[in-house]
């Protein structure tokens, strides 16, 4: 696994060849173009720094591949531009925690 | 860079010579914190296991904490009718050539007694350990750990890949290095496995991971908060990815079991995953446990990535603190040591963060306090756990 060493400016960072998702180095708002991997791409979302998004079409059932490892697998299509995260992606191991998990043991409590 | 420690008995070097205030049970653990009170800036530190039963596991992490080459002194706080074989451990520590005292909160006659008998120990104890000599130490006898706690998306993009840098350089000179959450490593287990020193211990890494994903699998959930996802983190193999990165690109050279030291140089893994059935809960119920278990591993030091922003330090080790995300660092700058996001900012290579990390990292060791040393985090949790011994697969160099 090699990391890159710099940033180029672009606020725009694909990890490794090939990947199907890029990251955002600074906060980029809805509508931000990009060229990434020779191909133009729209934002359909504002993506925060850190946070990913496909850089071409991913089919639903297909890996999300992120520094060339697949780090999870799509629960519906993902368009080019799409913000990726839980609401469109799952892990191939464990479920995620997240805060409705929380919210689901303080109805067990009441 | 030179670098010194204090030599002690068993032939290792302590870059700090603190000392351990132990509460053997929940019940004195009041009294061991007042004992503390008025010292706590003067490396007097409170450590304890809270259960009234004894276990193997705790007896270990406690022995290692206590005769931890950064300890100089052990207080042990005992209510008196608790299960810990405190007199083992205080005979432990004895022999370890360091001054120890047990104070047995029933025999001197309750709280206010105590406390003034453990305190009027640290007061002459102090004057004691302020003669102890600085020698030279080399950059081999250090042992560091990595971690990651209050992880984001840019944790794995730069001060876990920077961290890992570091260890590159450690382990260059010879020093163990340990990295650690095996639970956080699912998914990575086959490119571990590439890096281990031989085929057996590779297989090995495999079992471990496999081990952990048995056991989060009953738990209900990966190690994730809901944090990890705000931050941009969507899955366990995503954050494991950025985790993975902690362990630079080094051979791996073993695993340890927490309270195992290493006696070469070179990159462990720590399995921290209980052995056998699923018995005690979350193995690692929040980050200071995983940096207790490497402390008691013989980690000098423990470098720890933050992206959202944690502010924990440790007890009887410093911590120094990485910051992963450019924002957060704007924001906590007091906590943290390092700010890695400069990377993301076009700022600073990946290079040049790792080596300024190393440089601080022997600053550190020479004797200059982290940021929260300074701030006077001395946070420590230990829990119960069970463990197996570590097959000869385990430690190929030992063989």
């Amino acid at each position: 696994m090699a990391f890159f060493q710099k940033t180029d400016g672009s606020g725009v960072l694909l990890l490794a060849p090939g990947d199907n998702i890029a990251v955002a180095t600074a906060e980029l708002p809805e509508g931000t173009q990009r060229e990434v991997d020779g191909q133009k791409i729209v934002l359909r979302a504002q993506v925060d720094v850190g946070h990913k998004f496909a850089v071409r079409l991913i089919p639903s059932g297909s890996r999300i591949v992120k520094y060339g490892a697949p780090i999870g697998v799509a629960t519906r299509d993902i368009g080019a531009g799409e913000y990726v995260h839980t609401h469109n992606m799952t892990s191939d191991y464990l479920p995620t925690y997240t805060l409705e998990d929380g919210r689901q043991f303080v109805k067990e409590v009441k | 860079m030179t670098l010194t420690g204090y030599l002690r008995t068993d032939g290792r070097k302590g870059i700090r010579n603190g000392i351990v205030v132990t509460y053997l049970v929940e019940c004195a653990h009041h009294v061991a914190r007042e004992i503390v009170h008025p010292f706590r800036s003067q490396g007097v530190q409170l450590i304890g296991f809270s259960g009234c039963y004894p276990n193997a596991y705790s007896h270990k992490m406690m022995e290692r904490l206590c005769t931890h080459p950064n300890t100089g002194a052990a207080l042990l706080v005992s209510l008196g009718c608790e299960g810990f074989n405190k007199s083992a451990l205080l005979e432990t520590v004895r022999k370890s050539g360091r001054p120890a005292r047990l104070v047995v909160i029933q025999d001197t006659g309750g709280t206010r007694k105590s406390i003034a008998d453990g305190q009027a120990w640290i007061e002459q104890t102090l004057a004691q350990l302020g003669a102890t000599p600085r020698i030279e130490m080399g950059i081999n006898e250090l042992i560091v750990g990595t971690k990651c706690g209050g992880s984001d998306a840019t944790s794995g993009l730069t001060a876990n890949p920077a961290m890992g840098r570091a260890f590159d350089f450690l382990v260059e000179h010879n020093a163990a290095c340990i990295f650690e959450e095996t639970g956080e490593l699912i998914g990575m287990e086959n490119w571990m496995a590439q890096r281990a020193a031989t085929p057996e211990l590779g297989q090995e890494i495999i079992k471990t991971v496999g081990k952990a994903a048995r056991y989060y699998a009953t738990m209900g959930h990966a190690s994730f908060a809901p944090g990890n996802a705000d931050g941009g983190l969507t899955t366990i193999e995503e954050k494991s990815l950025g985790a993975y990165a902690k362990s630079g690109q080094s051979r791996i050279s073993g695993i340890v079991k927490p309270g195992d030291v290493p006696i070469t140089g070179g990159l462990y893994l720590m399995d921290m995953i209980p052995d056998g059935e699923v018995r005690f809960g979350f193995p690692n119920i929040n980050d200071n446990a995983e940096i207790a278990e490497m402390i008691a591993c013989g980690a000098h030091l423990v470098m720890f990535s933050t992206g959202r922003g944690s502010v924990v330090g440790s007890a009887v080790s410093p911590i120094i603190k990485v910051c992963a995300n450019p924002k957060t660092y704007k924001r906590m700058s007091d906590d943290m040591d390092v700010d890695a996001g400069r990377i993301l900012e076009d700022r600073a290579t990946l290079d040049e963060v790792g080596r300024e990390i190393y440089d601080l990292l022997i600053d550190v060791a020479n004797g200059k306090p982290t940021k929260s040393e300074a701030l006077g985090h001395q946070e420590f949790v230990l829990t119960y756990k069970s463990f197996e011994p570590l097959g000869p697969a385990c430690f190929p160099s030992a063989a």
